[in-house]
């Protein structure tokens, strides 16, 4: 098993379409980093300096990493990590 | 405040008032609330149409836009004969001919930091249906210092995003979303939608609204909900009230302004 993570739509463009990335387990910022390494450029688009940047949302499975550890939570095999960005649109 | 319905009305809402936790004191309770609805578009025309129907007392709707051709994929209380019609005025014209029952407030006008307050003032409950983040944090902080409850919907291409605000019992927008992330520019674009898309959503920002009005079942206080369109997936993640939240923290700095 390892760690899913979600792209939300707006962030597809950098990871050429794909909408779930497996990672292996570790912190956030690990994650972040592996995810890099596969995408480059969507590490510095989530996190600055190894942190996560501050209206990034990244959930794991249904927390906000903010009232966790942030980008030091741990990250389990079978855990599912998401980026969640505000929609702006009502379709008017 | 009891208030006597008419044999008219008894008939129209029969079917919800039997259900449990609703009967003749819900639909009191219904037919006496006040709704504000900021938009009439993809989300504004479900809610408002769902919201007329189930008989709630007044309903404020504000845009500023008039009936377009290309709105009518999605925009449901509006029609072909009325394109150039402001589009509360037409919405006003649908949901009176569902139900007459209801009193409607057209409000051609745009939402500003100026007006925002005297506009929800009045109003039980808040709906954002509205197309852009300005609106949405300035409604949001809006109804944070006036203690309103608030039913964000949002829609873009598949992804679909509904939360419950109750200020002063949870979290709030900015407690989520704190701020418009300056990286993410495409997020005011506009992208593709399917009008039953907006459907689920603008009906889900109704439900939301009828279980806070009766206090029947659960609402999506301190949740986000996330919906799928393309996979019909639901998933919740859990939205806490942020103590640092620049609108409902402890130490808040935003009185009413939005960007804009
Ligand atoms: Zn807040």
């Amino acid at each position: 098993m390892a760690v899913t993570v979600r792209i939300p739509t707006p962030l597809q463009k950098l990871t050429n379409g794909v909408e779930e990335v497996e990672s292996s387990s570790g912190s956030v910022m690990d994650i972040i980093n592996d995810l890099d390494a596969k995408f480059p450029g969507i590490g510095e688009r989530l996190a600055e300096n190894g942190k996560v940047r501050r209206f990034v949302n990244i959930y794991v499975n249904e927390e906000d990493i903010r009232f966790l550890q942030a980008e030091l939570t741990f990250i389990n095999d079978g855990d599912e990590i998401s980026i969640i960005p505000a929609i702006a649109g009502g379709s008017k | 405040m009891d208030k006597e319905f008419t044999s008219e009305q008894l008939q129209r809402y029969q079917r919800q008032m039997m259900l449990p936790g609703i009967g003749l004191a819900g639909q009191q309770k219904i037919a006496e609330s006040r709704v504000f609805i900021a938009g009439a578009g993809g989300l504004g025309s479900p809610a408002g149409y769902y919201l007329a129907a189930a008989g709630i007392g007044r309903i404020c709707m504000a845009d500023d836009d008039v009936v377009e051709l290309s709105n009518l994929q999605r925009q449901i209380a509006h029609n072909t004969e009325r394109i150039g019609m402001s589009k509360t005025k037409s919405a006003e014209i649908s949901f009176k001919s569902l139900n007459p029952n209801v009193e409607f407030l057209a409000i051609q006008q745009r939402i500003t930091k100026e007006n925002v307050a005297a506009l929800i003032e009045d109003h039980d409950i808040v709906l954002d249906c509205s197309d852009n983040l300005s609106t949405r944090y300035l409604l949001n902080d809006a109804c944070v210092l006036m203690s309103k409850p608030l039913v964000s919907g949002a829609v873009a291409g598949f992804t679909g995003h509904v939360t419950t605000i109750i200020p002063g019992q949870g979290h709030c927008f900015r407690c989520i979303f704190e701020d418009m992330d300056p990286y993410d520019k495409s997020l005011d674009s506009q992208p593709g939608i399917l009008g039953a898309f907006a459907g689920v959503i603008g009906s889900i920002q109704a439900m939301e609204t009828l279980k806070i009005i009766t206090g029947i079942g659960e609402t999506l206080q301190n949740t986000l909900l996330i919906y799928d369109g393309l996979k019909s997936e639901f998933r919740r993640v859990h939205a806490a009230r942020n103590r640092d939240c620049p609108a409902c923290g402890e130490n808040p700095t935003i009185k009413i302004s939005g960007r804009g």
